[in-house]
C-alpha cells in the first residue's frame, strides 16, 4: 500500500512520540539506579573489610598464634599455613586429575556417550553446594581416618576445584587449532608426545588461568571444612591432624562474643581477601598476556 | 626402529589409559558422593519415610524427632527474598554496562564485579553481623515494621539477624552471578538486531526491550536460576546471619535456618547416629534441590549460546 504521504520530505514524528521519549528516560533512569543500587553493597563490603581489616593488622599477626578467646592480641600464622597447606594438598589432587580428565575430553574422546557424561557430571559438580562435599568427606573420609585432618580437608577442598580445572583446561585445549596436532603427526610425533608437548604447552597459558582461579575459589571455601579440616588453635605436626585455616579463623572469630576477637576477624577476613584477590589477578594477568 | 615403535605406543597407552582412568574417576565422584549421601542418612529414611519432608518438629534434643519443614521453608524464604532483590538490581547493572556503559565504565565496573564474585562467603558473613544486621536492627526493621506492620511479614521485634537478613547477604552474593552471567547472553545479541529496531524508529529502551532482552529471554531466565542455584546452596554467609532457629515463623524479622546452615550449625553437634543420619538427609535433600536447579539453568544457557554462536559480539 503506498501512501502519497509517505513520500513526503518532512518527518512526522508519531503521535505518540513524546509519551515514548517519556518512558525510555523514566527506565534510563531505572537502569542508572539499579546499577547504583546494585554497586554500593559490593563496594561497602570491601570497603569495610580494608578499613577495619587495616586498623586490626599489625606484624604480630602474622607471627602469633591465636591468643585464648577474649584476650587482645595474638596472630593468625598457623591458620595461613594451614591455608596453603590445604590449598598445596587439594592442588595435588585437584590439578591432575583435572588436567588429565580434560586431555580425555578434548584429545581422546570428544563425542561419545562417556564424554558426554563426564562432562555432565563436572556440571553438576560445579553446582554441588559445598557443605555437601564436607559432609561426604566426613562420613567417608574423617570417620575411616578416626579423626579431622588436613588431608581430609584437602580432599574436599580437591573435590569443589576438579570441575572448574576441568572446564576451564577443555576450553582451552579446543582452542588449539587443529592444523598444530596435525603437523606434529605429519613430524612423527606419537599421539601422546602431540598431546603433551604441542598441544598443552599452546594452551598452557589459558590452562594457568583457569587453574588459578580453582585455588583462588577453594582458597576462601569455609563450609566443606567445618567437618574435615575442623581448625586447630595451634600448629599440626603433620597433615593427619586436624588444621587451621583462614576462613575458619574468620568464622569462629566471628562468632565469638568478644571485641578483640571481631577485630581480629576483620583482619584475617583483609588477609584472605588479599590473597584471593591477588590469585585471581595473576590467573587473569597470564591469559591477558597471551593475548598481547 | 621396532624398539622405538614400542616405546612409543608405550607412552600412547599410558597417557590414553591415565586420562580415561581420571575421567572415569570424576564420573564415579559423582556417583559415590550420591550414593554415600543416601547410605548416610538410610536410619533417618527408614525411620521418618517422607514425613521427614512433611514435619516441621526438629526436636534433637528432647523427643529426638526430626523434620525438614522448617528449613526447607527458610531455604526458599531465603532465595526468593534474594531473588526479589537481586534480579531487577542485577539484570539492570548487565543491561546498563552492557547498552548505555561508555566502554571505559563498562570494563572498570565488570572486572570489579567479577573480583567482586570471588570474595569468600564467610567475608559477607562477617560483614552481614556486624554492619548489615545492626543496620536492619536500627534502621530498617523498625522502618518496615512502621510502613507495612499491619503485615504479619513484617511483625515482631527487630533483631538484626534472621530471614530478612539472610535473604539480603544471599542477594548481595548472587548479584554478580546473575549480572555477569546476564550480561554474556545479551554480549551475544547480534548488532544487527540492535541496528534494525533502531532503525525502525525505536527509542534507546525499546530497542533494549525489544530486541535485546527478547532475543536473550531464556539466557536471562538461566541467569537467574544459576543465581538462585547459588543461593540455596550457600552456607556460610546465611548461618552467619539467620539466627540459628528451627521453627517457622512468617514474620521476615524472625530467627530461621537454611538446609545448609542447619548442617553447618548442627553437624559437629550431633551426637548420636539418628541425629546425624536426619542432617545428612537434609544434605540429600539440598543435593536434591540444587541438581535440578543446576540442570534446568546448564540447560537454558546452553540452548541459548549454542543458537546464537553465529552472531557472537565481543
Amino acid at each position: 500500500m503506498m501512501d502519497p504521504a509517505d513520500n513526503a520530505v518532512t518527518i512526522d514524528l508519531p503521535s505518540n512520540y513524546a509519551v515514548r521519549r517519556y518512558k525510555d528516560w523514566v527506565m534510563s533512569g531505572l537502569l542508572i539506579l539499579a546499577t547504583l543500587i546494585a554497586v554500593t553493597p559490593l563496594f561497602m563490603v570491601l570497603g569495610y573489610v580494608v578499613l577495619k581489616g587495616a586498623t586490626a593488622i599489625n606484624l604480630s599477626f602474622f607471627t602469633e598464634l591465636p591468643k585464648p578467646f577474649g584476650e587482645v592480641g595474638g596472630g593468625v600464622a598457623n591458620a595461613i599455613v594451614g591455608t596453603l597447606i590445604l590449598i598445596f594438598v587439594s592442588s595435588i589432587i585437584g590439578i591432575p586429575v583435572g588436567i588429565l580428565s580434560a586431555i580425555y575430553l578434548s584429545e581422546y574422546d570428544r563425542h561419545s556417550w562417556l564424554a558426554n557424561a563426564v562432562r555432565f557430571t563436572t556440571d553438576v559438580l560445579m553446582g554441588i553446594p559445598s557443605i555437601i562435599v564436607g559432609i561426604v568427606v566426613y562420613t567417608a573420609l574423617v570417620l575411616a581416618m578416626g579423626n579431622f585432618s588436613a588431608i581430609a580437608g584437602g580432599v574436599a577442598l580437591a573435590i569443589i576445584m576438579i570441575p572448574t580445572v576441568i572446564r576451564a583446561t577443555e576450553e582451552m585445549l579446543n582452542l588449539v587449532p587443529y592444523s598444530l596436532r596435525e603437523a606434529a603427526y605429519a613430524l612423527g610425533f606419537p599421539k601422546w608426545r602431540t598431546v603433551l608437548q604441542i598441544v598443552l604447552p599452546a594452551a598452557a597459558k589459558g590452562i594457568i588461568t583457569g587453574v588459578m582461579l580453582g585455588v583462588a575459589r577453594v582458597a576462601g571455601e569455609t563450609a566443606p571444612l567445618l567437618f574435615t579440616a575442623f581448625g586447630n588453635s595451634y600448629w599440626s605436626r603433620s597433615i593427619t591432624e586436624p588444621i587451621a585455616a583462614l576462613p575458619l579463623q574468620i568464622f569462629n572469630y566471628t562468632m565469638s562474643p568478644y571485641k578483640a576477637q571481631h577485630a581480629q576477624a576483620w583482619a584475617a577476613a583483609l588477609i584472605l581477601i588479599v590473597l584471593v584477590i591477588a590469585l585471581n589477578l595473576i590467573a587473569r594477568f597470564a591469559l591477558r598476556s597471551k593475548n598481547a | 626402529m621396532l624398539r622405538s615403535r614400542t616405546r612409543l605406543s608405550i607412552g600412547d597407552h599410558t597417557l590414553k589409559i591415565l586420562a580415561l582412568t581420571m575421567a572415569v574417576l570424576v564420573l564415579t565422584l559423582m556417583i559415590f558422593i550420591a550414593w554415600q549421601m543416601i547410605a548416610a542418612s538410610k536410619l533417618s529414611i527408614a525411620k521418618f519415610g517422607w514425613s521427614f519432608i512433611t514435619s516441621k518438629i526438629w526436636d534433637p534434643n528432647l523427643k529426638e524427632q526430626f523434620g525438614a519443614l522448617p528449613f526447607i521453608y527458610g531455604t526458599l524464604v531465603t532465595s526468593l527474598l534474594a531473588l526479589i532483590l537481586a534480579v531487577p538490581t542485577g539484570l539492570g547493572l548487565a543491561i546498563f554496562l552492557n547498552e548505555m556503559a561508555p566502554s571505559s565504565i563498562k570494563t572498570v565496573v565488570s572486572f570489579l564485579a567479577e573480583l567482586l564474585a570471588a570474595i569468600p562467603s564467610v567475608v559477607y558473613g562477617l560483614w552481614g553481623i556486624f554492619v548489615l544486621a545492626p543496620w536492619l536492627q536500627n534502621t530498617a526493621e523498625p522502618l518496615l515494621n512502621h510502613m507495612f506492620g499491619s503485615l504479619p511479614l513484617f511483625q515482631g521485634p527487630p533483631l538484626g539477624v534472621g530471614l530478612l537478613a539472610g535473604g539480603l547477604i544471599l542477594a548481595i552474593m548472587i548479584l554478580p552471578t546473575i549480572a555477569a552471567i546476564s550480561r554474556d547472553v545479551m554480549a551475544a545479541v547480534p548488532n544487527t538486531q540492535r541496528e534494525a529496531a533502531l532503525a525502525l524508529g525505536a527509542t534507546r529502551w525499546e530497542m533494549i526491550r525489544t530486541a535485546v532482552i527478547s532475543h536473550a529471554k531464556s539466557g536471562i531466565v538461566g541467569s537467574i536460576m544459576l543465581g538462585l542455584g547459588r543461593a540455596l546452596g550457600e552456607t556460610m554467609a546465611v548461618t552467619m546471619v539467620i539466627g540459628n532457629s528451627s521453627y517457622i515463623h512468617t514474620s521476615f524479622f524472625a530467627l530461621a535456618n537454611t538446609l545448609a546452615s542447619v548442617i553447618a550449625n548442627e553437624f559437629t553437634e550431633a551426637t548420636y547416629p539418628l541425629y546425624r543420619s536426619s542432617l545428612v538427609e537434609i544434605g540429600l535433600i539440598l543435593f536434591g534441590i540444587s541438581l535440578i536447579f543446576n540442570t534446568l539453568a546448564r540447560l537454558l544457557v546452553w540452548s541459548v549460546s549454542r543458537n546464537t554462536k553465529g552472531g557472537h559480539v565481543v
